[in-house]
């Protein structure tokens, strides 16, 4: 059965328009991204039924909202989880009877599901007696996606999760993100405006801008994609899905390999054949005609240039890795638009893309 | 204390116990609809409800009075309800001292209710809570300090209201002979003793509520923020 989650809702509130048709993936995290103010919220909002927009929502065969059959579920009887910014615990309750709240509340399905486990990947089974004032505000808001996950709900959703923390809150609470994705079969669509969280977040991306989606896909394709706007920000570049390939503990670095190549990176934890995304920094990558020579960097591959998009003093290339015929994977190469043409790059040339960094996320 | 003083004191906690359960039942309601509506009617009925804060306490007994007398249309429903008339009757004081403590219950609940973060009653209805579920489970929690005070408010204005109740109840003993009113009948009389022991007696009344108010709060704020809580 399919559990993609279908949206087709528009809503005028004053001068701003949302007017979305959308099809997400009913597994993986799906990213909502865009500037403040282009609707990631409302939509998200719309979704959980705290807003109303005009149209249809549907997860699977469970159809949420369809104004054609006048039919509205309010909130409390959607099957979700809803995770702020602000944790909005419940102050006057502990944190166990914060957790113990909607799972009583949410039927059978939530009284089977294994909250120890979430107590546990979120690591807050020392706080349940705690009231939520005397928590800090990276305990609040794992106890928050704790209390979201005890009803058992088929879809979470996200707003911001994150933007209220400080960074070392930030970089505390994404490693229990990212084990909550790994380990839940359970589709998240998660808002944000931060690049970094989509990078390691993120498996689809939903790009929002002024109410209506301006691109949608599977996160590697959307960010290689030169014509949107995540290419011309200083920190565009293309997200590299590989495994451990092995480690070389005499020079502490480990090898990544993907469908079209290999990559030094610095020593990772993860074991050889563990999954993990590595980052690549369009600013970061060169191009050469020829392989270089006595060179000091460690990741020099082979591409194909597949395009080039130029401003007046900078080029984008976006250069094609692997074998012709598989499933590519893409890169990012910002240069200068005066080396691009002094190297009088055409589309089809073969080159070599020098890395300058990968970053493991 | 004699027998006399003693149906005064009585027949005042009895008016006043009554007219606060009334109150809380009639405002809570009303408190979190004001607190949580945009309706374009709330400011007219936030204004119904504060008028008795401001108007003269004679002027709202005596249309009172004028709505509850044999020509009023209150008067005419109850005597059609064969329930005969209010002016003078004990009835009549409650109804009367429910329309004057209003704001005095009202206002601490909506102010209670309106700190609330809308933020968190969403929490709770995306955990499966009903409108019901969350007004009973989140609100009135939350809201506690403002029951206390709106209970507390509510008790203490009604035993001290004087003109509402001279014009609607009168001066009968045992029915609508409040403190008050027999306050200023012994001082009236030159009763200084009498008066002495009311008056003493309701001063020691206002202390003891005020004193337990303040230490019922600061036990509730020890209760939300444990000292050396990182926020």
């Amino acid at each position: 059965m399919s559990q993609a989650l279908q949206i087709s809702l528009r809503l005028a509130r004053g001068a701003f328009t949302l007017d979305v048709d959308l099809q997400l993936p009913g597994q993986g995290v799906t990213a909502l991204f865009g500037p403040s103010g282009c609707g990631k919220t409302t939509l998200l909002r719309t979704l959980a039924g705290l807003d109303r927009a005009a149209g249809r929502v549907a997860l699977g065969a469970a159809v949420w909202q369809d104004d054609a059959q006048r039919r509205f579920m309010p909130p409390h009887q959607r099957p979700l989880g809803y995770v702020i910014q602000e944790a909005a615990l419940f102050p006057h309750l502990s944190v166990q009877a914060n957790l113990n709240y909607g799972r009583q509340r949410a039927g059978a399905a939530a009284q089977a599901f294994a909250l120890d486990a979430v107590v546990d990947l979120l690591g807050i089974g020392a706080l349940m007696d705690r009231r939520p004032a005397t928590l800090s505000g990276g305990e609040r808001q794992r106890v928050a996606i704790a209390r979201a996950l005890a009803t058992a709900p088929r879809l979470l959703l996200m707003d911001e999760p994150l933007a209220a923390l400080d960074a070392p809150r930030k970089a505390e609470i994404l490693p229990y993100l990212e084990r909550l994705h790994r380990t839940l079969a359970l589709p998240i669509v998660y808002v944000t405006h931060a690049m970094d969280e989509v990078a390691r977040l993120a498996d689809h991306l939903v790009l929002l801008d002024a109410g209506r989606v301006r691109a949608a896909g599977p996160l590697a394709t959307l960010l290689a994609q030169p014509d949107l706007p995540l290419a011309r920000q200083d920190d565009a570049g293309v997200v590299i899905t590989a495994r451990v390939d092995r480690h070389d503990p005499a020079y502490g670095l480990s090898r990544i390999a993907f469908d079209g190549g290999t990559l030094w990176v610095g020593e990772t934890a993860a074991a050889p054949g563990d999954a993990v995304r590595a980052r690549v920094l369009a600013r970061d990558v060169s191009v050469a005609r020829q392989a270089p020579r006595e060179s000091s960097l460690v990741n020099v591959l082979p591409v194909v240039l597949d395009s080039v998009q130029a401003d007046r003093s900078t080029a984008l290339l976006r250069l094609r890795l692997g074998t012709p015929g598989a499933a590519p994977t893409w890169l990012l190469a910002r240069i200068t638009r005066r080396s691009a043409d002094t190297l009088a790059l055409q589309p089809g040339d073969a080159l070599f893309a020098q890395i300058k960094g990968v970053a493991l996320m | 204390m004699d027998a006399a003083t003693w149906t005064v004191v009585w027949l005042t906690a009895q008016l006043a116990g009554l007219t606060t359960v009334l109150l809380l039942l009639i405002g809570t309601p009303l408190a979190w609809w004001l607190a949580r509506t945009r309706s374009p009617a709330k400011p007219v009925l936030a204004a119904l409800v504060t008028m008795p804060l401001v108007l003269p306490p004679s002027v709202l007994g005596f249309y009172l009075l004028l709505l509850m007398g044999p020509h009023g249309p209150v008067g005419q429903l109850t005597q059609w309800l064969g329930l005969g008339r209010l002016p003078f009757t004990f009835g009549g004081l409650v109804v009367a001292s429910v329309i004057a403590s209003m704001p005095f219950v009202v206002q601490p609940l909506q102010q209670a209710f309106e700190a609330i973060p809308e933020r968190t009653l969403e929490a709770a209805a995306t955990l499966r809570a009903g409108p019901l579920d969350r007004f009973f489970t989140v609100a009135v929690p939350l809201a506690r300090p403002g029951f206390v005070t709106a209970s507390v408010l509510g008790f203490a204005h009604t035993v001290g209201e004087f003109g509402v109740v001279l014009m609607i109840g009168g001066n009968i003993p045992g029915q609508t002979r409040v403190l008050s009113v027999a306050l200023f009948e012994h001082v009236e009389a030159a009763e200084f003793a009498a008066a002495h022991r009311l008056a003493g007696g309701m001063v020691a009344f206002a202390l003891v509520v005020l004193v337990a108010l303040s230490l019922a709060n600061r036990a509730q704020h020890a209760d939300r923020a444990a000292p050396g809580a990182a926020r």
